[in-house]
């Protein structure tokens, strides 16, 4: 029978069944950061258990760490927060302790797990792969089972390399045509979320396919499924293809030689096939997509950067209208307003979604010549890993930053979820390439615009949303 | 794990769509490494009108009396009534211990986002899928009743209100089944050891690449 992509590595791992459904799934790749597994290490030692398999463990520090180059160089205990300080530690001491590889601190291989994984070859096409983190489904993007699991399935998977779970639904999400120039992976998704919702997936794995997905490169495909989760779904994935195998090739942890050979083999047969059934199908134009601008409190409310701010009365259920009237509320706009005239106090341009070196390297064509503008209070560029740090520094594009008036941060996870000093003020509208714009998840009273690099560097230069189609890139 | 048989208690609304785990426990509690000690600090931003830090001293508070869990009538609640979507946004399990450290046993919604769904049952917490028009109609007969109590009965899978009319719902057996013995989910997978290791060393044979030891030494 014609299967999905789903369906084939779901059947790789399954170790067992239960009548009622649910299932043991072996996990291949573990993630580990600070923030969701000292509770599951504690867990461990209670119970004097041992992980099940160690070398299928990596480790990072990245949700707590700083993000500033002088905080960053005394290390540890340079922290300024105890509890930081203390979560940070304890992330190292569970790691050695337990015998489990860490990227340290400071190791350029150091940043957002998500960023991380594929980057080092530490994931691979085919695995399941497991985190503590709902933005593991980023790692999709390779033709992989990867979803978020909370700190008890962290404990579970240390122990037994398997995660209970039942099977979820197959969605089909096929964006078709080409995108516009200017527009991007995360145009895509956030269009996906605002047409299906923020519960829309939920159940679901979520297969991107299309010409429009194919044509993107790998680290735009993370970028869209990294927000599978936003849609609900825990999982979400893109066929291997040629792409797919030159990504892997000749990363640190990747197979080398005949075991290579044999990879690619079975990494060619990852892909729906041909009349395969999916549990429901949504369909996207992708030449329609324009870029988008989050304006509420729920990355399902985005519109157009061309658009106005919507009103409650566009919306058709009593619960979405009372929604939308308490979003607008705290975000401080009126129905109406065109996109384009709201004013920006930060930028953020970092975060698992979009701290990649392409994401980088399309802020800085944006930027280069430019400057901040100077109603803009903080500017800041916060690669997702030292290698992105590294490579982008190699292209000089740290100095076109920092010559705009941007800042060129050490990775982290950041302003994405302001567990750090990196946070906006109360009342503060930010545009930023994360994916939560959830209230003051970025800091206490902040106000969240989700958006593409590209669209967060314009409106860094201007002060406010632009349509960066129409912007003009200096050489 | 604590069991969860049935529960009769007092009913407390939050009567809002999509509420996200970063309402329910705020990212800054996040850098305890323990468990416990989350209740205060359930629901911060809409149950306090200051900003609140790890530590920072209750007396410092500014309640927000306009919050539900700071009106006298919803005092001791240990069933939550929700929309739908409830527990959507990031996978942290602080947000069931926040919510079972503040004395909630019960989450009834119309939805459930699926990452904290399964959390909850890691924690002894039952969360509850009632169909949207009886969701609407417990929030009706809360408003209009103080001290309005319902009784959740696991085994027989019953929502009963006061009035002794009950509604059905549905749950997975083996959840169930842990949940009532108050099971240890790594214990009962161990019970399989030997099903995981055959199927290990076969994973090894078919695709070895996946067992290459990931050592941080390794240089790129
Ligand atoms: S960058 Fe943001 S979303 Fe991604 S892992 Fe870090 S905190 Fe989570």
């Amino acid at each position: 029978m014609a299967q999905t992509l789903y369906d084939k590595l779901w059947a790789d791992h399954l170790v067992d069944e239960r009548a009622d459904g649910s299932a043991l799934i072996y996990i291949d790749r573990h993630l580990i950061h600070e923030v969701t597994s000292p509770q599951a290490f504690e867990g461990l030692r209670l119970a004097g258990r041992q992980p099940w398999r160690i070398g299928a463990n990596i480790a990072t520090p990245d949700h707590n760490v700083s993000t500033d180059p002088v905080e960053r160089q005394g290390g540890y205990a340079a922290v300024k927060d105890e509890t930081s300080r203390i979560q940070l530690q304890t992330l190292d001491d569970n790691c050695s302790q337990f015998g489990i590889a860490e990227f340290l601190l400071n190791d350029r291989r150091q940043g957002i797990v998500h960023v991380v994984g594929p980057e080092t070859g530490a994931v691979l096409p085919g695995m399941t792969v497991v985190c503590g983190d709902s933005h593991t489904s980023t790692h999709g993007a390779l033709g992989v089972i990867a979803q978020g699991i909370g700190t008890s399935e962290v404990e579970h998977v240390l122990a037994t390399q398997c995660l209970v779970t039942k099977k979820q639904k197959n969605m089909l999400i096929r964006v078709d045509g080409e995108l516009l120039p200017g527009v991007t992976a995360k145009d895509i998704v956030l269009a996906v979320i605002a047409k299906i919702g923020t519960a829309g997936g939920t159940g679901h794995a979520i297969e991107f396919a299309g010409a429009a997905i194919e044509a993107l490169s790998i680290e735009g495909r993370m970028s869209v499924c990294n927000m599978a989760i936003e849609a609900g779904a825990r999982v979400g994935m893109v066929a291997v293809d040629d792409k797919t195998i030159d990504y892997v090739r000749g990363r640190a942890f990747s197979p080398r030689g005949s075991a290579w050979d044999a990879a690619i083999t079975h990494w060619n047969t990852l892909h729906s096939d041909e009349g395969a059934i999916f549990d429901a199908l949504v369909e996207l134009d992708a030449s329609l997509i324009e870029p988008q601008v989050s304006w509420g409190t729920s990355p399902e409310m985005v519109s157009a950067v061309g658009e106005n701010v919507p009103s409650p009365d566009d919306f058709d259920s009593k619960v979405k209208q009372e929604g939308v009237a308490r979003a607008l509320d705290y975000m401080g706009l009126s129905s109406g307003t065109p996109i384009k005239d709201i004013r920006l106090d930060r930028v953020f341009i970092g975060s698992c979604t979009n701290s990649r070196i392409e994401d980088i390297r399309a802020a800085a064509a944006v930027v280069k010549g430019y400057q901040k503008a100077g109603s803009v209070k903080q500017a800041m560029i916060v690669p997702g890993s030292g290698q992105v740090k590294h490579q982008a520094e190699q292209e000089g594009l740290d100095k076109i930053f920092v010559a705009a008036g941007f800042e060129w941060r050490e990775p982290g996870c950041s302003m994405c979820l302001a567990m750090n000093a990196d946070k906006l003020g109360p009342g503060e509208h930010c545009a930023s390439t994360s994916n939560r714009n959830f209230e003051s998840r970025q800091g206490f009273g902040g106000r969240t615009h989700l958006v593409s690099p590209a669209m967060a560097a314009a409106a860094g230069i201007t002060g406010h949303f632009v349509d960066v189609r129409d912007w003009e890139m200096k050489a | 794990m604590r069991a969860f048989k049935q529960q009769a208690g007092l009913v407390a609304p939050l009567d809002r769509p999509n509420v996200d785990t970063d309402i329910i426990i705020p990212k800054q509690y996040l850098k305890s490494i323990k468990r416990t000690g989350f209740g205060i600090n359930l629901f911060d931003q809409l149950r306090y009108v200051d900003e609140g830090w790890p530590g920072k001293p209750l007396e410092e508070r500014e309640l927000n009396s306009e919050f539900v869990l700071n009106q006298e009538r919803y005092e001791g609640a240990s069933v939550l009534l929700a929309r739908v979507n409830f527990g959507c946004g990031s996978s942290r399990e602080h947000a069931p211990w926040a919510l079972d450290d503040y004395g909630f046993r019960v989450v009834i919604a119309p939805s459930f986002a699926d990452i904290f769904y399964n959390n909850c049952f890691k924690n002894g917490l039952l969360p509850v899928v009632l169909p949207e028009g009886i969701v609407d109609r417990l929030f009706d007969e809360v408003a209009a009743n103080p001290g309005y109590k319902i009784e959740v009965d696991l085994e027989a899978e019953q929502v009963i209100l006061p009035n002794d009319e009950s509604f059905a719902f549905e749950i997975d057996a083996f959840r169930k089944e842990c949940l009532i013995k108050g099971l240890d989910d790594i214990g009962l997978t161990l019970e399989s050891e030997p099903i995981i290791r055959a199927y290990e060393a076969n994973r090894r044979q078919q695709s070895p690449w996946l067992f290459d030891v990931i050592s941080p030494e390794k240089i790129s």
